[in-house]
């Protein structure tokens, strides 16, 4: 019985997902929603705010360059995260000496 | 692993890996990569070097004190320079108009501080890579 009604469930969940997929405008057209005068803007500006031929660069560490600060900020956590675990659970402190 | 081929072979290929990366992570604001794949190819020679030669020679190469100071030095230089141009008056990590030096289109010291941002970014990611992969691997 509970296999039956989580099959349904999920058959549900699988019907809303595939319609939400084929509402979605195709990939590269120009309708497309993010499409806008963003990407105009980065098109025709990018080498006259930041003199960097590499557009994927200067939107990356120039202008989003806060979500790549969060970025390197989860690596930090994951690290932290990681040392933390390892020393709690093999009872090392070499670490916290620096080896 | 105490393989002979593997070690005679990765001695000849890392110096050059390590130069490629450091190539990707420097050229990053003028050509495809920058600082998270330079960083990772840097991380992967690293690995390399603990797979080929065993935990210790690595750890002498690379101990944690380094990687830890490289870390903590490279994410306080990114926000560094955020700081540097709220100093000069402008919004948090304003590149051109707050007073870094742009340049010349194609130069390798051009672009502000994409340069710095992106080194910072490679240094980051390889000593991530790098202490991740000594840490899980460390037995006892």
């Amino acid at each position: 019985m509970k296999k039956i009604i989580f099959g349904l469930l999920l058959s549900g969940l699988l019907f809303i997902l595939i319609s939400g997929i084929l509402e979605m405008p195709a990939l590269g057209s120009l309708d497309n929603q993010s499409y806008n005068e963003v990407t105009h803007y980065y098109i025709e500006n990018s080498i006259k705010d930041t003199n960097a031929p590499n557009m994927v660069s200067a939107i990356m560490t120039d202008y989003r360059f806060f979500d790549t600060l969060g970025e390197t900020i989860v690596l930090f956590t994951a690290i932290t995260v990681v040392i933390s675990v390892r020393i709690i659970g093999v009872g090392k402190s070499h670490y916290l000496k620096g080896d | 692993m105490d393989d002979l081929i593997v070690k005679v072979i990765s001695k000849i290929i890392i110096p050059f890996m390590q130069v490629f990366g450091i190539f990707v992570i420097l050229h990053g604001h003028l050509s495809p990569g920058g600082g998270f794949a330079g960083g990772a190819i840097l991380g992967a020679s690293l690995i390399l070097l603990t797979l080929a030669f065993g935990l210790n020679d690595a750890k002498k190469k690379m101990p944690h004190s380094m990687s830890k100071l490289v870390e903590t030095g490279s994410i306080l230089l990114i926000i560094s320079l955020g700081l540097f141009s709220i100093l000069n008056g402008y919004n948090f990590l304003t590149n051109g108009a707050s007073g870094f030096n742009l340049g010349k289109t194609g130069e390798i010291i051009s672009a502000g501080f994409i340069p710095i941002a992106t080194l910072a970014i490679g240094l980051k990611v390889g000593s991530t890579l790098i202490t991740l992969f000594h840490t899980i691997i460390e037995e006892d």
